[in-house]
């Protein structure tokens, strides 16, 4: 093991004692490559100088963590994602009095607010109750602002329209100061919620899960680990969408589940199990 | 020369689709190392460059999963939208981290994290391309020991990124296009 590759063990082995926040089973790549960017925003010189500024100073471990933390993306990322989404899923979620939805990992918040919209457009979002989670609280309180640089909403504007946005995107935001803040009443159903995919456990019976380009950032036994957790937090016949680049057919709950979409990963949950074992379902 | 190499990364840019079909398909059905792109492009999910590259190249061409192990003999190709990073496994992982230098891909990181990776068993080659994207990344190989490869600006369709390359003073060799799998093969051979 190289020293650089130390530093970095004993560094997120520091920040899983002090805070919880447990990245030790993140893929070692991308994890190696954001606390780099730490470190040089930091000033400081070697990783492991910056061990005792995560311990001490609360507001250094702030900027740490974000830095860990953030997932770069857009008001519909993957527009034919959100058709499939509409034309595959919705109809069938058309036929229930409640829908319990969770956005796992939001981030940001653009992927919670679009699924708004498109819920909105579709007639459920008034019977519909997201949960949006992160569980970092600062990405929280930001997801929650929905505000986003103006610079972004052309490009949001051409996502939502090929996505089978059926307004003009205007409708859901306004301009303010090279800001784009978007309606408050996309947020009235939509409950932002801490939630750590690595240490919590579920909380209620699903109807559908996004959790996109979040596991791309786990190594295999934690993808694993959070595919069951979600597998305990979806209903029957409850969907499961992931990233475009994401997979369940190489995870222990394959089995049990059925794509809807094999391009844009949207995959149900097969009713039939007996005693709860994922091996029993056809 | 050293012929214990592992692997060959690729960065390309504008002028990319042209310069793949022309070079790839030089490289022999049984050569033996994995070589993985990065092609700047739009993020679109579609693997029509790869369809288009497997019908004229000996090699099989395929877009690179994540948690794929990274095997010999195959062309990768990183997907439109994604960073493709190599992990110490030698397997990749894709991340949605913020562009670098415009572009996800990015040639850096790939270049960056096979640099780790592999060590001073990769080969980096730059070819055609209108930013600088890659730069940083060959210095990363060269700082491992790897060898760096730019094609020669003249002969390529835009020559803005082997320029920049070459001026990071950390190429080792300047190439026209046709002659860069040769070269490698002849580096490989040499014992």
């Amino acid at each position: 093991m190289d020293n650089e590759d130390i530093e970095i063990k004993v560094l997120l082995e520091a920040v899983r004692l002090k805070y919880g926040y447990d990245f030790t089973q993140y893929a070692s790549a991308s994890v190696s490559r954001r606390v780099k960017k730490a470190l040089s925003e930091s000033g400081l010189e070697k990783i492991s100088e910056m061990i005792p500024r995560i311990i001490y100073d609360r507001k250094f471990f702030n900027s740490f963590v974000r830095n860990l933390s953030i997932n770069v993306t857009e008001m519909f990322r993957d527009p034919l994602f959100y058709c499939e989404l509409r034309e595959r899923v919705i109809p069938y979620l058309q036929t229930f009095p409640h829908i319990k939805i969770w956005s796992a990992g939001v981030s940001s918040g653009e992927e919670v607010y679009s699924l708004a919209i498109l819920l909105k457009e579709e007639g459920l979002y008034d019977r519909s109750m997201v949960y949006a989670t992160d569980f970092n609280d600062i990405v929280l309180e930001s997801a929650e602002k929905g505000i986003y640089p103006a610079d972004n909403i052309q490009k949001s504007t051409k996502n939502y329209q090929k996505a089978g946005g059926r307004e003009s995107f205007g409708k859901y935001y306004h301009a303010d100061y090279g800001s784009a803040i978007f309606d408050r009443s996309l947020k009235k159903n939509i409950v932002f919620a801490n939630h750590n995919l690595v240490t919590d456990s579920g909380f209620g019976e699903m109807n559908l899960i996004l959790c996109r380009n979040v596991m791309i950032y786990f190594n295999l036994e934690l993808q694993n680990h959070v595919f069951q957790l979600f597998d305990s937090s979806l209903c029957n016949n409850g969907f499961l969408c992931l990233g475009s680049k994401e997979t369940i057919d190489l995870s222990v709950i394959a089995d049990a589940y059925m794509p809807v979409s094999k391009k844009h990963r949207i995959y149900q949950k097969k009713i039939h199990r007996q005693g709860g074992t994922l091996k029993n379902a056809e | 020369m050293r012929n214990d190499f592992q692997a060959i990364v690729m960065g390309v840019s504008a002028g990319g689709f042209n310069a793949l079909h022309t070079m790839l398909p030089l490289f022999p059905r049984d050569f033996p190392l994995p070589i993985i792109i990065v092609q700047h492009r739009i993020s679109e999910n579609n693997t029509f460059l790869e369809e288009s590259l497997n019908r004229v190249c000996q090699l099989t061409v395929k877009e690179s999963n994540e948690k794929e192990t990274i095997n010999p003999g195959i062309i990768y190709i990183a997907p439109g939208g994604y960073h493709l990073l190599v992990e110490k496994d030698l397997t990749f992982s894709l991340s949605v981290d913020e562009p670098v230098c415009y572009s996800r891909p990015s040639i850096d990181v790939l270049f960056e994290t096979a640099s780790l990776a592999f060590g001073p068993r990769l080969i980096g080659v730059i070819l055609t391309g209108a930013n600088d994207d890659g730069s940083e990344g060959i210095k990363k190989i060269k700082s491992k020991g790897g060898l760096t490869i730019a094609q020669d600006p003249e002969s390529a369709e835009v020559e803005i990124m082997p320029r920049s390359a070459i001026e990071t003073k950390t190429v080792d060799f300047i190439l026209p296009l046709e002659e860069i799998p040769s070269f490698i093969l002849t580096v490989l051979e040499d014992s």
